[in-house]
C-alpha cells in the first residue's frame, strides 16, 4: 500500500507508456453514470431478501447474508488497499480515468448494500442463535466486534464514500482537476486497505465464535 | 472557472478557485464526522447492553450530542453563502433515500425482535441522526469542490445517475 500513488491527471509519470493527449490538455474523460441505474434492481432484489431473511428468521438465510456479505466486504476491501491501489498507481493517466469512472460507480452500489446485508443479518443472527443473550460466555468478543464495525463505518462513511462521489463529480467536470483527484483517491484507497485490515480483525473475532 | 486547474504537463498542479475557497468554508465535514462518531459510539453501546440491565444514560447522552452537533452543523452549512446548493440537494437527496433504507432495514430489526421501549426509541433516534448526518456530509463533501456559479449552482448537467 505504501507506493499508492494516484496523482490522476496533472503529469504523467516518466514510465508513462501512453501518449499525453493531443494538444497538452487534460486526458478525455469517459462518458459514465455516478449511480449505474441497471444495478439498481439488484440492490433492490437482494435488500427484499435480506428482509424476508429477517423476517422468517430463517438460519441459513441469515448466515448466507451475513457470512457472504462479510467476506465480499472484506474481500474487496483487501482487493482494493492491497492489490489494486498499487496497481492504479502504476497506470498510465488515461487508464486510471478510464478505469476509475467504470469501477467507482460501481462502488457506490456494492459497499452500502454490502454493509447493510453483513450488519442486519448478523445483529439478527446473533439474537437467533442467542449471542446476544445475557449468559452468553463470549460477550466480550461479540462487543469487540461492535468496535471494530464502528470504527469501520466511521472511516468508510466519513473518508472512504465521501471520497468516492467526490472523485465521480470531478471527472463530470469539463476540465477535472487531476491534482485534486490523486488526493481524493489516496483516501479513497487507504481507507479501503485501513477497513480491510479491520475486517481481517472481525474475521478473527467471528471464526472464534463460531467455533465455540 | 474551472478551467485553471492544470498546470503545464510536468509541471506542479495549479489550485483553482474552488481550492482557494476551501478555507472560507465551515468545518462541515469534521463536525458531521463527530456526529457520527457520536452515533456510532452510542449505536455500539446500546447493541452491547441489549438483553442487559444496563442504565440507558450513556447512549441518551451521546444522542442529545450527536444531535446538538448536527443541528449546529445545519446552520453553519445554512449560512455559506457561495456554494453549489443545486449539486449539494441532488446528492443529499439521492443518499438520503439510500440512508433511510439502510436505517429503514435496522429499524425493521429491532422492531421484529421487539426491542423493548426506550431502547427502541434510543435506537430509533440514532438511526434518524444517521440518515440525515451522512447524507449531509456526502453532499458536502462533493458540492464544496463543484465551481459556483453566479446563479448560485453548480450541478453538472450530466451528473444526475
Amino acid at each position: 500500500m505504501t507506493d499508492t500513488t494516484v496523482e490522476v491527471p496533472t503529469a504523467p509519470p516518466e514510465d508513462d507508456a501512453s501518449p499525453p493527449p493531443a494538444g497538452g490538455g487534460p486526458p478525455p474523460v469517459p462518458e459514465f453514470s455516478i449511480v449505474p441505474v441497471r444495478g439498481l434492481p439488484i440492490v433492490a432484489a437482494l435488500l427484499v431478501g435480506l428482509v424476508v431473511a429477517i423476517a422468517s428468521n430463517n438460519l441459513w438465510a441469515l448466515t448466507f447474508f451475513h457470512v457472504g456479505g462479510g467476506g465480499l466486504w472484506t474481500s474487496i476491501d483487501l482487493f482494493l488497499g492491497l492489490i489494486i491501489g498499487p496497481i492504479l498507481g502504476r497506470l498510465s493517466i488515461p487508464a486510471r480515468i478510464e478505469f476509475t469512472t467504470r469501477f467507482m460507480p460501481k462502488m457506490v452500489l456494492i459497499m452500502p448494500t454490502l454493509v447493510a446485508m453483513t450488519l442486519g443479518a448478523g445483529f439478527q443472527l446473533a439474537r437467533h442463535v442467542g449471542n446476544l443473550d445475557a449468559a452468553y460466555p463470549h460477550h466480550g468478543w461479540l462487543v469487540a466486534s461492535y468496535v471494530i464495525v464502528g470504527v469501520m463505518a466511521v472511516i468508510a462513511l466519513g473518508l472512504l464514500e465521501p471520497a468516492n462521489l467526490a472523485v465521480l463529480f470531478e471527472l463530470k467536470k469539463p476540465r477535472p482537476n487531476g491534482e485534486r483527484i490523486g488526493r481524493l483517491m489516496k483516501v479513497f484507497i487507504y481507507t479501503a486497505g485501513i477497513t480491510g485490515i479491520l475486517q481481517i480483525a472481525t474475521i478473527v473475532i467471528m471464526t472464534f465464535l463460531a467455533s465455540r | 472557472m474551472s478551467g485553471a486547474a492544470h498546470g503545464p504537463v510536468g509541471g506542479p498542479p495549479v489550485p483553482d478557485d474552488v481550492d482557494r475557497r476551501q478555507a472560507d468554508l465551515p468545518p462541515v465535514a469534521r463536525l458531521a464526522t463527530v456526529t457520527l462518531i457520536l452515533v456510532v459510539v452510542g449505536g455500539v453501546y446500546l447493541a452491547a447492553t441489549v438483553n442487559r440491565s444496563a442504565s440507558l444514560t450513556p447512549a441518551l447522552v451521546l444522542a442529545v450530542a450527536a444531535a446538538l452537533v448536527l443541528v449546529v452543523n445545519v446552520i453553519l452549512l445554512a449560512r455559506i453563502r457561495e456554494f453549489a446548493w443545486g449539486t449539494f440537494r441532488q446528492v443529499a437527496g439521492w443518499a438520503l433515500l439510500a440512508y433511510l433504507v439502510i436505517a429503514g432495514i435496522l429499524e425493521f430489526v429491532f422492531v421484529y425482535d421487539h426491542t423493548p421501549g426506550h431502547e427502541l426509541a434510543l435506537f430509533t433516534a440514532m438511526l434518524v441522526l444517521f440518515a440525515v448526518d451522512v447524507p449531509l456530509l456526502l453532499a458536502f463533501s462533493v458540492a464544496r469542490y463543484q465551481p459556483v456559479r453566479p446563479s448560485g449552482d453548480a450541478a453538472p448537467a450530466s451528473a444526475a445517475p
